[in-house]
């Protein structure tokens, strides 16, 4: 068997490491388009502010690791998808046969369509090479405009504010992170960040970016005032990388359409990770989540496929996400803005900058939002996915949100090996 | 044969000693915030119940790390975080659902439950035997029978 992967982030090489772990014999092949090993854009934040080295950022850390499991490394950029002859061709012009393809390109970041956006000085933050970069220009005394209070945005602020730069930070929406935080834990991070004397302009569109005079670059806002800049990070989200597959044959939507078993509408050709719009648990709909544990879910669950070994069926991603913003700890599950005709348990303390608010349908837990909570989180997720009735504990937890891991304990009795218990909720 | 740690939550008087010697054996002070073991209390049925990490067999939050700094130690059967390759993302945190992985300010980095290599504190630590380290197989017979007999009434 001859597998092809095209993308060497988190879902391919899962996929390959999985496939090889499946099939000791197939032909396993890694397309990437960066020189650099498979690494994670994860940790490129940790890179900036240089906890640690660029090979701190690599998938796998073992000398020969992908030599030593037979998945070959390949660097070329594909072009197009030839789903009828079983072929893809790259850029080089080369043509590579499969007879099993998974497409996990990953995505790219958006770049909105703002006069001057491609003067020289604006960067994403998504590569290697972007990061440093910007570590480059990000000089104490710099002027930085940061474009976009995502979750990108977000947790890069702090490799720029600890670089000494001058930094502003730009939002359109009314809040920060508006993708994975309501009203209130949205406004309390912007407070987070005002206090430690980042300027933050929410509510707020950029017109257009021109060449400045005694810094290179000046922002145009809405407000009609202007910025100086010496360095734009532009992290105004991301979109899957689809471009290459247009007249392919193959269905595509926001990303490329799968199954529950990964497949996409073409034979033999499976879709993981940033670039497939996958089944979501919490809505029961298909949406590219591109998030770390759905890229690692769909590369296991395509592989097994690939494989032939078993039928995998996904159950669903959770959309969840954890973020540090200066140092304020904040994480959203599920529907964290609610269902129609449910009920929320809210527990609100800017002073102290503790949010924690949880979203239930009928007496189970379907989303939650939390603010400065490091200890336990996960448990949100685990309430989540095993769709435990909480019984008396749902009124419990709208007294105080925070008894979380006693409702769960009690619910479960989880004692010792007890993986199992969320395979099969007992009630 | 792997052994694990069996808990019996009705044997736990909530003395906090599991707590007291997890974070003196892995962090060197006496503090029970910085403990990968943990005791819940339910006061209004006079009961406590000790948690902490079940090494489960699904790994959430080893597949979940972007960076491979939680391992499986094939000896114990524990996943461990390799401290100086977590670099803090606290992905793993929110991939567990049991919520046994935490993320430690000081540091920088995540911890969880790694056995002590084999010979777990709180386990020594525990004078009333509510937390035993067993044959991974006795563990799984007791679990089953734990889950069925105390589950709490509604």
């Amino acid at each position: 068997m001859n597998h092809l992967i095209i993308g060497a982030g988190p879902a391919g090489v899962i996929a390959a490491e999985t496939l090889r772990r499946l099939d000791p014999e197939a032909s396993i092949t890694l397309i990437g388009d960066e020189p650099e090993p498979p690494y994670s854009r994860m940790a490129l934040p940790y890179y900036l502010v240089r906890k640690i080295p660029e090979h701190g950022t690599y998938l796998r850390k073992t000398a020969n690791h992908f030599d030593r499991s037979r998945i070959q490394l390949k660097l070329g950029r594909v072009a197009a998808l030839q789903p009828e002859q079983h072929t893809i061709s790259l850029d080089s012009g080369e043509r590579l046969d499969y007879d099993r393809l998974l497409i996990a390109t990953g995505s790219h970041p958006f770049s909105p369509p703002i006069p001057g956006m491609d003067l020289p000085g604006i960067v994403p933050c998504w590569t290697l090479a972007n990061a440093r970069d910007i570590a480059g220009r990000a000089q104490p005394g710099a002027k930085v405009v940061l474009m976009g209070a995502g979750f990108i945005g977000c947790i890069i602020l702090e490799a720029l504010a600890r670089s000494g730069a001058d930094l502003t930070v730009v939002e359109m929406e009314d809040r920060m992170v508006p993708r994975m935080m309501n009203e209130k834990a949205g406004n309390l991070i912007k407070q987070w960040c005002l206090n430690r004397g980042v300027a933050v302009h929410t509510s707020t569109r950029i017109e257009a970016i021109e060449q400045g005079g005694r810094h290179p670059l000046r922002v145009l806002l809405d407000s009609g005032s202007t910025l100086e800049a010496d360095l734009i990070v532009s992290a105004t989200g991301v979109r899957s990388n689809i471009g290459f597959f247009d007249g392919s044959g193959i269905d595509i939507d926001q990303g490329i359409l799968i199954d529950r078993n990964m497949q996409t509408n073409c034979t033999d050709v499976y879709a993981a990770g940033d670039v497939a719009q996958g089944l979501d648990f919490s809505t029961g709909n298909y949406s590219v989540q591109a998030i770390q544990p759905t890229a690692a879910e769909h590369g296991q669950i395509a592989a097994r496929n690939m494989a032939g070994h078993t039928k995998a069926l996904h159950r669903g991603s959770i959309n969840m996400n954890v973020l540090d913003t200066l140092g304020l700890i904040s994480s959203s599950f599920g529907l964290w803005m609610g269902v129609d005709g449910g009920e929320a348990a809210e527990q609100y303390n800017p002073e102290r900058f503790q949010y924690l608010n949880l979203q239930f349908e009928e007496d189970r837990l379907m989303g939650a939002t939390s603010l400065g909570l490091t200890q336990h989180v996960g448990v949100l997720r685990g309430l989540i996915q095993s769709k435990i009735g909480l019984g008396k504990w749902k009124s419990k937890l709208m007294q105080d949100p925070n008894r979380v891991m006693e409702a769960y304990l009690a619910n479960t009795q989880a004692i010792g090996f007890n993986a199992e218990v969320l395979k099969s909720p007992s009630r | 044969m792997l052994k694990a740690l069996q808990i019996e939550p009705e044997k736990c008087t909530g003395c906090l000693q599991c707590e007291m010697a997890c974070s003196y054996e892995n962090e060197g002070v006496f503090n029970p915030a910085k403990s990968r073991i943990k005791v819940f209390t339910f006061h209004d049925e006079g009961r406590f119940s000790p948690y902490t990490c079940t090494q489960c067999a699904e790994a959430w939050c080893l597949h979940a790390c972007p960076v491979e700094a939680i391992v499986l130690n094939d000896l114990t059967g524990s996943k461990e975080v390799i401290s100086d390759v977590c670099v803090g993302c606290k992905v793993c945190t929110i991939a567990c659902p049991f919520g046994t992985v935490n993320y430690n300010h000081d540091t920088g980095t995540v911890i969880k439950c790694d056995l002590c290599g084999g010979d777990p504190a709180c386990a020594k630590a525990c004078p009333t035997d509510a937390i035993t380290y067993v044959d991974a197989d006795h563990t799984g017979l007791q679990r089953m029978r734990a889950h069925a007999a105390l589950a709490l009434p509604q």
